[in-house]
Formats: structure tokens, sequence, C-alpha cells
């Protein structure tokens, strides 16, 4: 199916939920509110036409000048029509969260919690949200626009939870750091 | 954290209690059979894992943050750091990425040179997965083999642009260099002997029962399941379905070649290891062709905004020079406005490249969708249920890279 007519599609059961169609390249993405997000994924992921059965990545877009600072964008495919949709969730900068699809794709578990480590967004229901790739006492969210490139300016280094428990041996092991 | 867990054995005998402890067991971050700095937390009763969790970011260098503060011509390099073992599909995957992006045509030559390289790539890699999946599970030999022949593709690698491992042969709109006569034919050498030696590994393997015991029938996932987790490449080809972006969104030469995609039936150990195996004489038919139809031609697309002159008429032509000069101190100053999802078939699976441009020189957001992340954490599917020795079976099934699973 095309692109734009899986737009159509969509526009006859979520019409107040898109916001915006673009296309650049032949692809095409649609802005949606992130509250029904669960339903719109759903339906993509049953309906036998649209059967959007490969969640090919999930990551989150900083934009911090605009109205909807965060943007959670779904790439999804279908490997039996071999169609793409990039779905982008609008969501706002103050307590910034959206349903998780893990239930729908468990493939999204990692994808989402890395979203969550990166940009902070939350993601309602999902079954193991932690930090992933930064270290779990990490503070701020490396990711954002605001995040300075070599870390806080100023910032002292802090020791990790780990290290202080390894080192916490030091004296009795007669190590000298 | 270990609980004691007293449980009446009623089946055993009627009366007697025996006493059973959980243990949980910390594999990693240091391990050889993990491939890399991966860690694993193992809840373990007997010798059953009844919970695996899997630990990463140990190798996150931050490689999408730092694409964000570079230009599109110094991001290549770091795309070599990905997966360093198939460097030359990543530099690929990237420049595809960003001609998409661009909006640039590639020379036919270049499509032809790049899809060898590609090819050969994968070879390389499915020759190191080979050697070290099989060292794992107890099969010494294949490794000392399989490094036989991976030497060669280094060394060929090396002749063609100075590197063998970090390769940046690559560019945005083409390549570094073009290739020789004597290459392709040292190359063409080396493709007609190779079969031969992937029957040698077969010899040391395919009927071998520890092999075929350690392998068949672990780590199953169907077809259904694979695709609900996002997998790709092998992994997803092992469950026998026939995905695969070479074919899907054809780009390269793989649309003018005639290959077919290899797929298993069981979604097992074994499945996997046969689909990798089978890709090898898939890659030989490819480069084969590729060598015999490659056209004359330039190997850099017109596009003098993206792309650098080539070196000799930078050393003899003032303009070009100034080119040369501006492009590499400032880099591009704009790109097209937009966003764009491109994937390749990197011999891992599906490498894809998520780009957000606001028209500047360095990309808004450049996100790496890359399949080692996805396979790792499919691994407590694969695993749970089976005994602890299979997840080495597992781990090494999966072809993971924690370089390209962390970023």
């Amino acid at each position: 199916m095309e692109p734009l007519e899986i737009i159509e599609k969509l526009k006859e059961k979520f019409a107040t939920e898109i916001m915006d169609v673009s296309e650049f390249r032949g692809q095409v993405s649609v802005s949606v509110r992130p509250a029904k997000i669960m339903d719109m994924c759903r339906y993509l992921h049953d309906d036998p036409d649209l059967y959007m059965d490969y969640l090919a990545d999930l990551c989150g877009v900083d934009y911090p000048d605009r109205k909807y600072r965060f943007e959670v964008v779904y790439n999804l495919f279908s490997i039996k029509h071999r169609h793409r949709l990039l779905i982008k969730a609008l969501i706002l900068e103050k307590d910034p969260n959206v349903d998780s699809v893990v239930p729908i794709w468990a493939g999204a578990n990692w994808h989402e919690r890395e979203a969550c480590d990166m940009y902070g967004i939350v993601f309602n229901g999902h079954p193991d949200l932690r930090r992933i790739l930064m270290p779990d006492d990490w503070v701020g969210y490396p990711l954002r626009k605001d995040y300075p490139l070599k870390g806080p300016e100023g910032a002292e280094y802090k020791e990790f939870e780990e290290l202080k428990v390894l080192h916490s041996h030091d004296k009795e092991w007669n190590i000298q750091s | 954290m270990e609980n004691d867990k007293t449980v009446t054995d009623s089946q055993l005998n009627g009366t007697a209690r025996i006493a059973t402890k959980e243990m949980t067991l910390n594999m990693g971050p240091q391990h050889p059979a993990t491939h890399g700095v991966l860690r694993l937390v193992l809840d373990l009763d007997g010798e059953t894992i009844t919970k695996c969790t899997p630990y990463v970011g140990y190798l996150h260098r931050g490689v999408e943050k730092l694409a964000e503060n570079r230009n599109y011509l110094q991001i290549l390099p770091l795309t070599d750091r990905l997966d360093y073992i198939s460097s030359m599909s990543n530099n690929l995957g990237y420049c595809y990425a960003v001609e998409n992006l661009f909006g640039i045509k590639v020379p036919e030559r270049t499509e032809y040179i790049r899809t060898i390289v590609g090819e050969m790539s994968r070879i390389a890699n499915h020759l190191l997965w080979l050697a070290t999946h099989a060292l794992d599970i107890g099969a010494m030999t294949v490794f000392l083999y399989c490094f036989r022949e991976r030497e060669m593709i280094l060394d060929l690698f090396e002749r063609l642009c100075g590197a063998r491992l970090t390769v940046t042969y690559p560019r945005i709109g083409g390549l570094k260099n073009d290739v020789d006569e004597q290459w392709l034919k040292d190359l063409k050498v080396f493709i007609d002997d190779f079969p031969g030696k992937v029957k040698q590994y077969e010899t040391l393997i395919n009927k071998n029962r520890i092999w075929l015991r350690r392998t068949k029938g672990i780590g199953v996932i169907s077809a259904e399941e694979a695709i609900n987790w996002g997998m790709s490449g092998p992994v997803l080809r092992g469950s026998g379905v026939p995905y695969d972006v070479r074919k899907v969104m054809s780009y390269g030469v793989y649309d003018k070649v005639d290959w077919k995609i290899c797929t298993g039936k069981n979604g097992d150990v074994y499945d996997r290891y046969r689909v990798r195996m089978d890709e090898f004489h898939q890659s030989v038919s490819i480069i084969k062709q590729c060598i015999d139809q490659i056209p004359e031609g330039p190997i850099m697309a017109d596009a003098p905004k993206f792309t650098l002159p080539s070196k000799d008429k930078v050393l003899t032509d003032m303009e070009h020079l100034i080119h040369h000069f501006v492009l590499i101190t400032k880099g591009p100053q704009t790109a097209p406005e937009g966003e764009l999802y491109f994937a390749t078939e990197v011999p891992k699976g599906e490498l894809g490249f998520y780009f957000v441009s606001d028209g500047s020189g360095k990309p808004y957001r450049m996100r790496v969708r890359s399949p080692s992340f996805v396979h790792v954490s499919a691994l407590p599917k694969l695993c749970e249920g089976e005994l602890v020795a299979d997840i080495i079976a597992n781990i090494g099934s999966i072809d993971i890279v924690l370089g390209e699973c962390d970023r």
C-alpha cells in the first residue's frame, strides 16, 4: 500500500489525532497526539491491509524551541506488504510521558528504555523502565539539546555507587589509589 | 543473593524433602564468551535459567550525541567503531543514508565496487562469527581455519585502502580510490577458492555429534515472535522469514545480480548457523557476477557541495585545492531539510540510520538502529528455561558486537 493511502485509512479512524503529515524522498511521516497512540498502533498492527508487524525502530527527538518539545518516532514496517510509515508522537516538555507499546511489539522494550535514558520520556506501563546505556545513578538526560557535549559545565567527577563499593575495601586490602 | 527454598519433592518418592537453592550467577562483563563487554545476571534453578537480565552500556561512547556536533564528513569514521568486525558495511550503510538525504546519485562503477566490498565484509564477518561461535561450543579447529581465510580478505582490504579493520573506504558520494585490475584478479582467485574452504569447515562440524547436540533445538524462536521482537538478518531468516533488506529496499546493484535469500525452518541455533553458511555461497556468487559486470567510469558523484575532489586534481589545480580545503575545514554548509530512515543489510542484520536534518551542515539528530541492540534485548526470550551451558550457544548464534549495541 502506498504511504499516503495508509494515512487516508488512518484518518478515517483517528481524524482528530493526526496533526501533520509530511513527505520527504518518498517517506511519509505523520505527527499525532500521544493520547491514543496505543489504539492507533494496535490498529496499524492488527488491520489486515496495513499489518505493520515490524517495529524497525523507536527513538526520541528533542526540539527545545517547539511547543511540543519531544517527539517519539515509531518506525513501522510491514514485512508482508512491504510498506513503511513513520509515526511521530508529539509530547509536551512538562511531564513528558506516553503509553508504552511493549504489549504490541516486544522489541520496543529496550528502545523505550533508551529513549527514557536519553531524553527522560516516561513510557507508561513499561515492564522494566530503567536506565540502559548510562549508569543507574546518572543525573541528566544526555541527548537533550541543552545537555552539553562534554557533560555539565563545572561538574565534579562523582564516584559511582558501584565504584564506591569497590573502593570500600581499599584500606583493608592495602590498595593505594 | 541466594534464597533457600525447601520443596517437597513428592514426585520423587513421596516422603523425601530435598533442599534446593536458587542461585544468582553473574556473567561478564569480562567474559570471553560474551563477545565483548556484555554482562548477564542469570537466576538459576539448578542448571536451568529461570531469568536472564542483560546489562549493556559498558561501551557507550555517545556516538549519537557526537554526531549532532560534527559535520556529515566527520561522522564517517565514527561508524567504523560501531561494528568493528565488519566496518565496511557500516560505512556503506552510513554513506547510502546520507546520499539519500542529500539526493546524490552514485556512479555505477561505485555501486559495483561497493557491493563487492560489502559482500567481502559479510564473508569476513561470518568467518569471524563461525570461528568464535565454534570455539565457544568447543570446536577449536574451525577457529584456526576461519582466520586463515579472514586474513586474506583483510589483506585485500589493506591493499585497497591501507586499513584492515577500521577501513573508512567509502566516501559520501563515492569511494576513496578506485580498484585496479590486479586487485580484482586476486579477488577472483580468492573467490574461486573459497567455496572449497567452506566445505572444509562443514566437514569439521556439519555431522559432528557434539555440534549437533549443542545447536539443534536450542534457543528456538518462532517466526511471529522473531518479527515481534524486531529481529533481523540471519536470526530472523533462521526462523523462516524471507526478509532481507537487500531485496526489500534494494540498494547497490543487488537488483542486477542473481541471488536468493537463505532461510531456515526451525529458528534454532543450528538453523541460524545454516543460514550464515549458505550466505557464504550467495556472497561468493554476488561478488563473481559483480566482477564480470563491473563497468568503467568515474567513482565520485558530481555533487561538489558534499563530495571531495579527486586527489590528483587537488595536487595540480588551484580551484580543486580550495574546494578540498573548504570542505575539509568547514564541512558541508547546507543539507536538504527533512527526515529520512535508510536501512542496509549488514552481516548482523538491519542497520538503519535515521536522520533529522534542519538544513545545516550537521545532522540535527542521527539515530543508529543497530541489530545487535535488538538481538541482545531478545536474549532472555531465547535462553530462559534452557540450561546454563546453552546461553553460550545462544549468544554466539545471534552474532552480537557490543560496540554496535552500546554505540
